[in-house]
């Protein structure tokens, strides 16, 4: 999945959300516009452009040819990277952390990685970032924030210390840090998996959306784009259901539509509970539809196994190997893609899809980490080789 | 004291035999589905829907034990957490290792159960702080020993006994062996509590502590073996919904609430001395009842949450107030 899937994560941050809503009342201006037809078309076509950067090694390509001048920041080895992490709450941010880990042990500029995790909290976030900036041993900031509103002016501060400031994964509202990497974006995930379904099912099909949880920026643009693509081809959506991604929970949701009629495809907003899904079919005796993913193994391999139509659209985690790359490019003083390095999102379909299963991998890891030219590739992510 | 008053519809000349209000419940709540959804009336439409329910109807039954005895049990829902991971991270696809990771899991709810009993019996905590403190330790173990994120699969052999069906059978068609976990484990569950000795002292510890004690009912033993009998349904439970489901990090989750919610639209009483396992069970039927209810009726889910929070309010009030008319 993207990277918000415990439902504690987004109760924190509604909650905080709200709170800061009401504290600057009317004055709040950042209201949320899930249904963007400006970024969404600029999206649709990010998804088809030609990146920048060697061909082999997608974390670091970027779109565009918009650089941003590091010299000010250049700065003799061994540095201190610092990292201020949202969490490490779901099988996606594990996958990324170890991408990160094992990208900062190829760079033997980096002496000290310091790693502080907000465990989901925007306060804690904020208070983590002021205890960085107050030891004063960071040569580089990198964040990965719980919450856009919340965070910045935390991000504000960073960058008024001095600090060099890279963003990834969410944004903040602040054009002060040196790069925001993040890849195309969620309105790109909705397209791609609406796209496959709108060409393999008959004018007219009845397609159930699968969500997890309502009000997340990453998670609403995905359902807003393939919801707006539905709508243009004339295929019925038969309903939404929030999952909280639970298994069984997205198994009782599909059974019970089965009951009640065909489903010639189910779309998700995020693949952890995708094979459920499937399953609801195979337990039904029924032949299994399109049914969408994303890239981790277990979906993967079931649908090699059973041979249905998928798709799985990725949100790649190798952007948290590229948040350490733009680091130390900034450290150099190396020109950096930005202020939005923007990367590749591509989806895994049918015809490359072996390349992407390895079945010594665990069921969560997400394929489309960009990390299996690391040294220390499997072990490291919990596979065996 | 109430060890005398188990279940029984007291027998008055002047009112009708009373019947437990959830019964009722649950049976308005089929009708209305199948009124809804013919299909629901077919073996696959019934069947699935006690294959969905037979994990919580276990563990509300367990979890009943711990609510008679005059406690709570908070950690169930962790204890099927740690259930699934713990199967996923030791049988490492080999399908012969389930003969010996349930026995190996029974007995870690076993002891996790006992510890419960010794705190809540010994160290005189109370059962809500103990056992949420169980409950915030073993969803930490749980996250330890998976690195946050599920690291196997179960085998087919794990899943046979949530997922299977056995198929052809005569008039049913299907039945799915998680149906049969359910009636055997319910009728195992109603035996101890409303037929055995033991459950008698269970009432009696939840009814008056002290009374029990004087009456000569060993009260800590009663108790710390409530917790264990709980323990032993989580992981039921959890072998259970992890065979439907399949591995998820957070997969017992909210369980430990549900099963509360369960006993009391049941009947039980929350501070001890009166409950009854059929009627719990009948109270998980009618959650999931409710709950597919209104996935039929087709409301946004806001709605259906607003309409489920006010049915179990009504049902719980409904409940007490014939209790409190009838004076038991």
């Amino acid at each position: 999945m993207g990277n918000l899937t415990r439902e504690e994560d987004v109760k924190k941050f509604i909650l905080a959300a709200a709170a800061f809503g009401m504290l600057t009342g009317a004055a709040f201006s950042q209201a949320p516009n899930f249904d963007d037809p400006a970024e969404f078309a600029k999206q649709r076509e990010q998804l088809t452009a030609t990146f920048n950067g060697p061909a082999d090694q997608m974390y670091v390509q970027y779109a565009g040819d918009s650089m941003v001048d590091t010299s000010a920041f250049k700065k003799d080895a061994p540095w201190t990277v610092c990292f201020s992490n949202a969490g490490v709450n779901n099988p996606w941010r594990v996958v990324g952390f170890t991408n990160m880990t094992e990208e900062v042990k190829l760079h033997p500029e980096i002496g000290t990685f310091t790693h502080v995790d907000a465990e989901g909290s925007d306060d804690k976030q904020i208070a983590d970032i002021d205890d960085l900036l107050a030891g004063g041993n960071c040569s580089v900031l990198i964040v990965s924030p719980n919450s856009t509103a919340a965070l910045t002016p935390a991000v504000e501060k960073a960058c008024a210390a001095g600090l060099p400031v890279i963003v990834f994964d969410r944004g903040v509202t602040t054009d002060c840090p040196v790069t925001f990497v993040h890849p195309v974006g969620g309105y790109g995930f909705g397209i791609q998996a609406a796209e496959h379904i709108i060409a393999n099912v008959p004018a007219g099909g009845k397609v159930l959306m699968l969500r997890i949880l309502p009000g997340v920026d990453v998670l609403e643009t995905r359902a807003s784009g393939a919801r707006n693509m539905f709508k243009e081809a004339g295929l019925t959506v038969l309903g939404e259901e929030f999952t909280d991604g639970d298994n069984a929970k997205t198994k009782s949701i599909v059974e019970d539509y089965l009951q009640r009629g065909t489903i010639d495809a189910v779309w998700m907003d995020a693949g952890a509970t995708a094979v459920a899904a499937v399953e609801a079919f195979e337990d039904q005796g029924v032949d299994v539809p399109v049914v969408t993913g994303e890239d981790q193994q277990d979906y993967l391999q079931k649908w090699r196994d059973l041979g249905f139509k998928g798709i799985a659209p990725t949100y790649p985690s190798y952007q948290w190997r590229t948040a350490i790359i733009a680091a130390v490019q900034t450290l150099k003083g190396e020109p950096v893609p930005g202020p939005e390095w923007v990367l590749p999102q591509p989806a895994i379909t049918q015809d490359v899809l072996d390349q992407y299963i390895n079945e010594k991998m665990p069921p969560l890891h997400y394929a489309m980490c960009g990390c299996e030219d690391m040294p220390t590739y499997p072990n490291a992510w919990g596979g065996t080789e | 004291m109430s060890a005398q008053s188990l279940p029984q519809p007291a027998a008055t000349k002047r009112s009708l035999p009373k019947i437990n209000p959830v019964y009722v419940l649950v049976v308005a709540l089929i009708l209305a589905i199948i009124v809804m959804n013919p299909a629901f009336g077919e073996p696959t439409g019934y069947m699935n829907f006690l294959k969905r329910v037979t994990a919580l109807a276990i563990l509300s039954a367990g979890a009943l034990y711990v609510i008679v005895s005059g406690g709570f049990d908070l950690s169930v829902g962790s204890i099927m957490t740690l259930t699934v991971i713990g199967s996923s991270m030791l049988a490492s696809n080999d399908p012969n290792s389930t003969y010996w990771i349930i026995p190996l899991m029974l007995g870690i709810g076993a002891v996790i159960g006992l510890i419960n009993g010794l705190v809540v019996s010994y160290l005189k905590v109370p059962s809500l702080i103990a056992t949420l403190g169980m409950m915030i330790t073993l969803n930490g173990v749980a996250f330890m020993w998976s690195g946050g994120a599920p690291r196997g699969y179960l085998p087919d052999t794990f899943r046979f006994f949530g997922r299977y069906n056995i198929t052809d059978v005569p008039v049913i068609t299907l039945l799915p062996i998680a149906v049969i976990c359910l009636v055997v484990f319910g009728v195992i569950l109603w035996w101890g509590m409303h037929r055995t000795n033991f459950g008698r002292m269970l009432h009696a510890v939840g009814d008056n502590q002290q009374a029990a004690r004087l009456a000569g009912v060993p009260v800590e033993r009663v108790r710390i073996s409530a917790f264990v009998v709980s323990a032993l349904t989580a992981v039921l439970a959890g072998v259970i919904l992890g065979g439907r489901a399949g591995v998820s990090v957070d997969i017992g989750s909210g369980f430990e609430l549900q099963a509360i919610t369960a006993a009391v639209i049941g009947g039980a009483q929350l501070l001890g001395g009166r409950g009854s396992v059929p009627a719990t069970i009948s109270g998980a039927l009618a959650l999931e009842a409710i709950f597919t209810l209104l996935n039929l009726l087709g409301l946004a889910q806001p709605v259906r949450l607003v309409v489920q929070g006010l049915i179990l309010i009504g049902a719980v009030a409904l409940a007490t107030y014939q209790r409190k008319r009838s004076g038991r």
